[in-house]
């Protein structure tokens, strides 16, 4: 399988979770590093700046929301994918607003998911592009 | 996420006391209704009475009075004159006694002459006589022949012995006729004595009381003290008839009582008794005559009592009526409003209840939702084989699982989506538009055409975004779920004054009327098994909270439109 170039960043305070997710991307060629909390998150953006976030909503210590407003404000390219564990039409609203691509809700569809990274790597690269 | 707080500020149940009866009973109204109308006539009719009874005595005593002293004055005054009249005819004899000797009186010619000067000089004089000590009539002149007839016997004989002068009652006499005996008894220097005695017509008598001018209700006569009448009398006999009831007590005064007399008639009886003479003077007036006029403004203070009386009634049963029928709305209101409080608070645990529990049960579902899927996609990657595609099963049905429970905690969530308000300034298209994008997708997929007529100039409202957002996703999600491929939905907003319009359109199904009637009802849903029937019944409540209205029209096969009202005003006072 071809090895996608986009680079991703799953940020979820359940390790089990991410850590298997990240493995079915992997095993879909997907390159995916995984943060249990929003200072790695926001760490690892430091580091090696992703192309796309799934960034789940809910987290102890530093809200879903406040790392994507961190995350745009240094790297609007970047683009986000929220995840919302009780699906409220608020924060997903919210997070729009603050320019996440989109939102999903869990528990994932991971076809959905691919498709939507590819939706949203397209973005970024427009984006880069512009830049 | 936000914690979904209690509607509205209420955020603790409501005392109990403040329920109010659960079932409001009109017969409690009709009590209530009854109780403030005797209180308000009792207020008003026992004053009423009491200043009419007051009025009722006052103006008795008042007219007893007025028609009683005329009637004082006017007895006071003829039994002065009576006894002046007496009194006079009583010196003039004494006068005569004292004047002349017996030997000039016991002549005829000489008693004559005086007796002339006398009936010249006053009147009533019948005759004038000299009796001796033996009671014998010495000389007499006058219309009768009474010369020597023998008075030692006679009672006044003996009286005038002892008293010196002596007026008698009226009586027939010798003469039959009714006459007043005035009698002087005279000492001479030898011991011995004379009397002079006269008689009076008591016709007299009976002019002094026609002159008292009397009406042709009432009378007037003279009494001796045995209740003999002395006088004529209109109602109850003539002169020397026993007078038809009992004398009332002695009195010099002039006394005045109210009694019945003889034929039944109310009358003010007035009377006096002679202090030298065994006379009683009496006056007898109707009192129904008297009290004519009193009559009439008895009638009249009847009249006004009842008429009063009627009126308040009217008036405290009217203003009862709508003071009732006014409380009995707010009752109904407050208890309409507390069951609604009621109700949202339920729905409110129940939502905090349902998004504690889906957010409980996602995490854990994700995480089995990830590693059935890791194991389907390990299994993918094996070769071929029996146990391969077991296993594939095993982890399809375990997928398949998980997604059934993502639904259900879906719908949970989705019921739980109730928070507090956040009011700000707001473009009620933006908030369409924001919407929609969620939306658009979906409707992209089915071929839904979506038809946006936003009115460019709306001015901004104070809403919250969120819940707005709610509404209008119910709704257009319901305008989805009711076309078919190819549909249309076409959403307008426009200005209406004091509120923003918007209303959202399809071309779908409709609804039938019993639906209709239905849809806005918590746990009312047409999608069995699909649906929590709670959209609806959230959105009405979001829309009545911001303010708003919203109405729903459907025409079965037609289409549905939904239209939400929101106030320019908003409802900022009501952030909790």
């Amino acid at each position: 399988m071809d090895r996608s170039p986009w680079k991703v960043l799953l940020v979820d305070d359940e390790q089990q979770f991410v850590s298997t997710l990240a493995e079915r991307l992997e095993l879909r060629g997907i390159a995916a590093r995984v943060a249990y909390n929003g200072d790695q998150a926001l760490e690892a953006v430091e580091i090696d700046t992703p192309n796309i976030i799934v960034l789940d909503v809910i987290m102890p210590g530093m809200k879903g929301l406040e790392v994507l407003r961190h995350v745009k404000a240094k790297h609007p390219e970047v683009q986000v994918i929220l995840l919302t564990g009780q699906g409220a039409t608020r924060d997903g609203i919210e997070g729009m607003r603050l320019g996440a691509f989109d939102y999903m809700i869990k528990p994932l569809d991971i076809e959905a998911l691919v498709e939507k990274m590819e939706e949203a790597y397209n973005v970024a690269l427009q984006a880069r592009n512009m830049e | 996420m936000d914690k979904a707080a209690a509607p509205l500020g209420i955020k603790t149940s409501p005392p109990p006391d403040l329920h109010g009866p659960r079932d409001v009973a009109p017969r409690r109204y009709k009590v209530l209704r009854r109780k403030f109308v005797v209180i308000m006539a009792l207020v008003a009719i026992v004053p009423l009475i009491a200043m009419g009874a007051i009025n009722y005595l006052e103006f008795q005593a008042a007219l007893s009075r007025e028609v009683q002293s005329p009637l004082r004055a006017l007895l006071y005054k003829t039994k002065n004159t009576i006894e002046l009249y007496l009194a006079e005819r009583a010196s003039k004899v004494s006068f005569i006694a004292q004047a002349y000797g017996f030997e000039d009186l016991a002549d005829e010619t000489t008693l004559r002459r005086i007796f002339k000067v006398l009936s010249s000089t006053s009147e009533g004089f019948v005759d004038l006589g000299l009796i001796g000590d033996d009671g014998v009539q010495v000389s007499y002149t006058g219309p009768y022949a009474l010369q020597g007839v023998d008075y030692s016997n006679e009672a006044w004989f003996q009286l005038v012995q002892v008293k010196g002068i002596y007026i008698s009652d009226v009586f027939m006499g010798f003469r039959r006729f009714p006459h007043i005996v005035i009698a002087v008894r005279r000492l001479g220097d030898d011991g011995r004595f004379w009397i002079v005695r006269t008689t009076l017509d008591t016709s007299q008598f009976d002019k002094i009381i026609a002159a008292m001018g009397l009406e042709s209700d009432s009378d007037a006569f003279l009494l001796n003290k045995k209740g003999v009448l002395q006088t004529n009398s209109r109602y109850y006999g003539d002169v020397l008839k026993q007078a038809p009831f009992t004398l009332p007590p002695q009195s010099y005064e002039i006394n005045l009582v109210d009694t019945t007399d003889p034929a039944g008639r109310d009358v003010y009886m007035a009377y006096t008794y002679f202090s030298d003479v065994n006379l009683v003077l009496m006056a007898v007036k109707s009192r129904v005559g008297a009290l004519q006029t009193w009559s009439a403004v008895r009638g009249d203070f009847i009249l006004i009592f009842v008429v009063g009386t009627i009126l308040i009634f009217l008036v405290a049963n009217r203003l009862t009526k709508g003071l009732v029928q006014h409380l009995k709305e707010s009752d109904e209101r407050r208890e309409f409003a507390f069951r609604e409080v009621e109700h949202n608070q339920r729905l409110s645990s129940i939502g905090r209840l349902a998004a504690g529990l889906a957010h409980e049960v996602n995490n854990p579902l994700a995480i089995i939702n990830e590693q059935a899927g890791l194991l389907k996609d390990l299994l993918n990657r094996q070769a071929d084989g029996p146990e391969k595609e077991r296993y594939s099963r095993l982890a399809d049905s375990i997928l398949a699982a998980v997604k059934r429970c993502r639904d259900i905690t879906h719908n949970m969530l989705g019921f739980a989506r109730r928070m507090e308000l956040a009011i700000e300034f707001l473009s009620i298209n933006e908030v369409l538009a924001e919407t929609l994008s969620f939306l658009r997708k979906e409707a992209e997929s089915r071929d839904v055409e979506i038809i946006l007529d936003l009115d460019p100039n709306l001015s901004t409202i104070p809403s919250d975004r969120g819940q707005l957002q709610q509404v209008f996703l119910n709704i257009l999600n319901n305008a989805l779920a009711a076309v078919s491929d190819k549909g249309r939905i076409q959403i307008s907003s426009k200005d209406s004054g004091q509120n923003v319009l918007v209303s959202i359109e399809d071309n779908g199904c409709g609804m039938p009327k019993e639906t209709l009637e239905h849809i806005f009802e918590p746990f009312f849903t047409t999608k069995k098994g699909r649906g929590t029937g709670l959209g609806l019944s959230i959105t009405y409540g979001i829309v009545k909270r911001l303010g708003g209205d919203i109405d729903v029209r459907s025409t079965p096969g037609q289409g549905t439109t939904f239209t939400v009202l929101l106030p320019k005003q908003g409802k900022l006072e009501e952030r909790s």
